[in-house]
């Protein structure tokens, strides 16, 4: 399903060079966590996936399906059925929740030749998903993200891939600075979504989360590689020794 | 009270002094055949002609802090003409450009002048009366002409205007919605010069819709002055709509004064003429009185908006809060020019000002210049002022869910406009300027280039 190739990135206009040849590859419904040190490369991998302008990709290759998505703007990526839940999601002032989901459902349905859901039918399964996620409703009503503590943040970003239902879900460091119930929260709301057709890519730091989403498949990133790919016990793994083997070694 | 146009400032010759003298003597000498008018009219019109004839338009910046950053001299090469409104206006071609609902009191006033032939839509209500504003014996108290060149062009070519009278303890009655239809035709560039006063009686509450709009595309002057009398315990919410065509010139001065325990709340909507200008000031005269002076405004292109936003304390407990927003693209500049004054006395007063600006190109610019004078200790007062660009992780963001880059883009223009605009509470005046922002959405997507790279 998400095939990658020798993937280089840098920061766009500059030569400092973070992913450094990395391949991978998910097939559909396999869960993969990619674990590594802080500056290892973890997120700006997850970024460079749903096509951040602040990466540029300097060689090889993504593919979705066999076709290269390296060229695609994110919104493009987005309607291949891509999502991103965000390791610090923007507050936008001005913007309900429930208007930019429907936006985004609309934008995506449309450029896939399928017909927009009825205001009716939307509000059914927003209200349906925000019971699920557990996310108060009452943030519902303000503007996106803004006010909301850093667990709020995390659900709203479960809620949006819920509603948005993606192939191909990236979590970057979606636990981080999260209490156990908030934790708790983001674990349900991707073993619910959890299905042969979908496709899981969890970046993360911790083992933490990989306590309640069990992964298929583990990769430890450093320094812009991936130099091991086990199974869920290479978690266990790293959580015991920490990243310092690999980083003198790397 | 005048301390804000009370600095000295250097006279400036009119270049089409003799059309504009001419056009001043046989407006007078009309009027003075009609004989329907005033005294005080009169007299407002030749102290209004003597001292813009003095001063002329204020073209010398040098050390002139009010105009430091807005250049007239393109309003002084232009020689402005007043005369007969056009006429064959209809009310149905009024009513494609604004709102005239059967919920609001409508009055529509085409090239300056209460047009008969066009009826006022919507009903009365009981406890408001509508008059020549020339009867008003406190006409000009609030507004005063001293070195003000539009406020004394404004006098000088007084017409009928519009006097709103609301008697006291008024409760419910509709918003009162005063249309000012520019039609810039059949008279070159055309001068209008509308003049409002309300006074709002003892413990009662109204809402007053203002709105500025253009027929014709072509250059056009407009100098509208409102003075705003409040009783004590009323409130007036007061909208500002400006909607001048984009090569014309608009010159406005508001004046409020406000009794014990009353409310002015106004919000302002900006997006029209050349070069624009808005000059506010409310006058705390009573305790425990409230002023809120918020408004938007949107640039394109090579407009130019000036705001010259001023709050005055003069007694104790006042609570006031300037707040505005402004989206900018294109090589359009805006001036917020934020004055709060609490004089000796006026202690306990809670005074706020902001002004946060969208930049959505490199070549548009805001200048701010807050003013705060302070002369009581015991005060709350803070001030800010913010100008950026759109926010490129706020727009992956967007993009990242799958709206592409320019609904994104008017996402969050839109967004930034909200939290004003949220705030009217009147539901068809609120879509109208909504719809108004989405039509002008385009003109500032295309002159914008900083988004996603800043």
């Amino acid at each position: 399903m998400l095939k990658i190739e020798n993937l280089h990135a840098a920061v766009t206009d500059s030569d400092e060079e973070i992913l450094k040849g990395i391949d991978l590859e998910v097939n559909a419904g396999e869960v993969h966590a990619i674990m590594g040190p802080n500056g290892s490369g973890k997120s700006t991998l997850a970024s460079v996936l749903m096509g951040k302008p602040t990466y540029t990709v300097t060689e090889g290759d993504i593919t979705v399906d066999g076709d290269s998505i390296v060229e695609m703007m994110p919104d493009e990526r987005a309607h291949l059925g891509m999502f991103l839940a965000m390791q610090y999601p923007s507050e936008v002032p001005g913007v309900r929740p429930w208007q930019f989901l429907k936006a985004a459902r609309d934008a995506r349905d449309g450029a896939n030749g399928e017909k927009k859901m009825s205001v009716r039918a939307f509000s059914k399964l927003f209200d349906e998903k925000v019971e699920e996620v557990g996310i108060n409703p009452d943030l519902m009503r303000r503007s996106l993200n803004e006010g909301f503590s850093g667990g709020e943040k995390k659900r709203n970003e479960m809620l949006q891939m819920a509603v948005l239902e993606p192939r191909i879900a990236i979590m970057d460091e979606t636990d981080s600075g999260l209490d156990i119930d908030a934790l708790q929260a983001v674990a349900d709301g991707v073993n619910q979504m959890r299905s042969p057709s979908r496709s899981f890519v969890i970046v993360t730091h911790y083992q933490r989360l990989l306590h309640y989403v069990r992964p298929d498949v583990v990769h430890v990133l450093v320094n812009g590689r991936i130099v091991e790919t086990g199974n869920a016990k290479l978690a266990e793994k790293v959580e015991a020794t920490g990243y310092r083997d690999y980083v003198a070694v790397n | 009270m005048m301390t804000l146009n009370a600095s000295k400032i250097e006279p400036n010759p009119i270049r089409h002094a003799d059309v504009y003298r001419n056009d001043w003597d046989s407006f007078v000498a009309n009027q003075s055949r009609n004989g329907s008018a005033s005294d005080r009219a009169h007299e407002l019109r030749r102290v209004g002609w003597e001292e813009f004839n003095r001063i002329g338009f204020p073209i010398n910046r040098r050390g002139n802090e009010l105009w430091k950053y807005t250049d007239l001299r393109q309003i002084d090469r232009m020689p402005f003409r007043f005369g007969a409104p056009s006429s064959g206006i209809s009310l149905e071609a009024i009513a494609k450009m604004v709102p005239l609902p059967r919920e609001w009191q409508n009055v529509v006033f085409v090239d300056g002048v209460r047009d008969p032939s066009i009826a006022d839509s919507g009903s009365q209500s009981d406890g408001l009366t509508l008059r020549d504003v020339t009867a008003y014996e406190q006409l000009g108290a609030l507004a005063g002409c001293e070195s003000n060149a539009f406020v004394s062009l404004n006098s000088a070519f007084l017409d009928d205007g519009l006097m709103v009278d609301i008697d006291h303890d008024v409760e419910s009655i509709k918003p009162l919605h005063v249309v000012f239809v520019s039609t810039g035709s059949d008279l070159g560039q055309r001068a209008v010069y509308p003049r409002i006063a309300v006074s709002v009686g003892r413990g009662s509450h109204a809402t007053l819709i203002e709105t500025h709009v253009s027929m014709a595309d072509g250059s056009h002057l407009s100098v509208p002055v409102v003075e705003i009398s409040m009783g004590q315990q009323s409130t007036l919410r007061h909208y500002r709509v400006q909607l001048d065509g984009e090569d014309s010139y608009h010159f406005a001065t508001t004046r409020v004064k406000q009794g014990e325990d009353s409310r002015y709340r106004s919000t302002s909507f900006s997006m029209g003429s050349s070069i624009g200008r808005h000059d506010v000031l409310t006058m705390l005269d009573g305790e425990h009185a409230e002023s809120t002076l918020h408004g938007v405004y949107m640039t394109t292109n090579r407009q130019h908006q000036d705001f010259e936003i001023s709050t005055t304390h003069s007694v104790p407990h006042g609570t006031s809060d300037q707040y505005y927003k402004g989206i900018l693209s294109g090589r359009s500049r805006a001036v917020f020019s934020g004055k709060i004054t609490v004089e000796r006395g006026a202690q306990k007063t809670d005074a706020n000002q902001k002004d946060l600006n969208l930049l959505l190109s490199h070549g548009a610019e805001v200048d701010t210049k807050p003013s705060l004078e302070i002369y009581a200790d015991d005060v709350k007062c803070a001030h800010g002022a913010t100008a950026g660009h759109v926010d490129e992780d706020t727009l992956f963001y967007l993009q990242s869910r799958g709206v592409d880059y320019d609904t994104a883009q008017a996402m969050l223009i839109r967004g930034f406009a909200a939290e004003i605009l949220d705030e009217i509470e009147d539901e068809l005046l609120r879509t109208f300027l909504e719809d108004k922002l989405d039509e002008l959405m385009p003109a500032l997507q295309q002159a914008s280039d900083t988004i996603g790279t800043a």
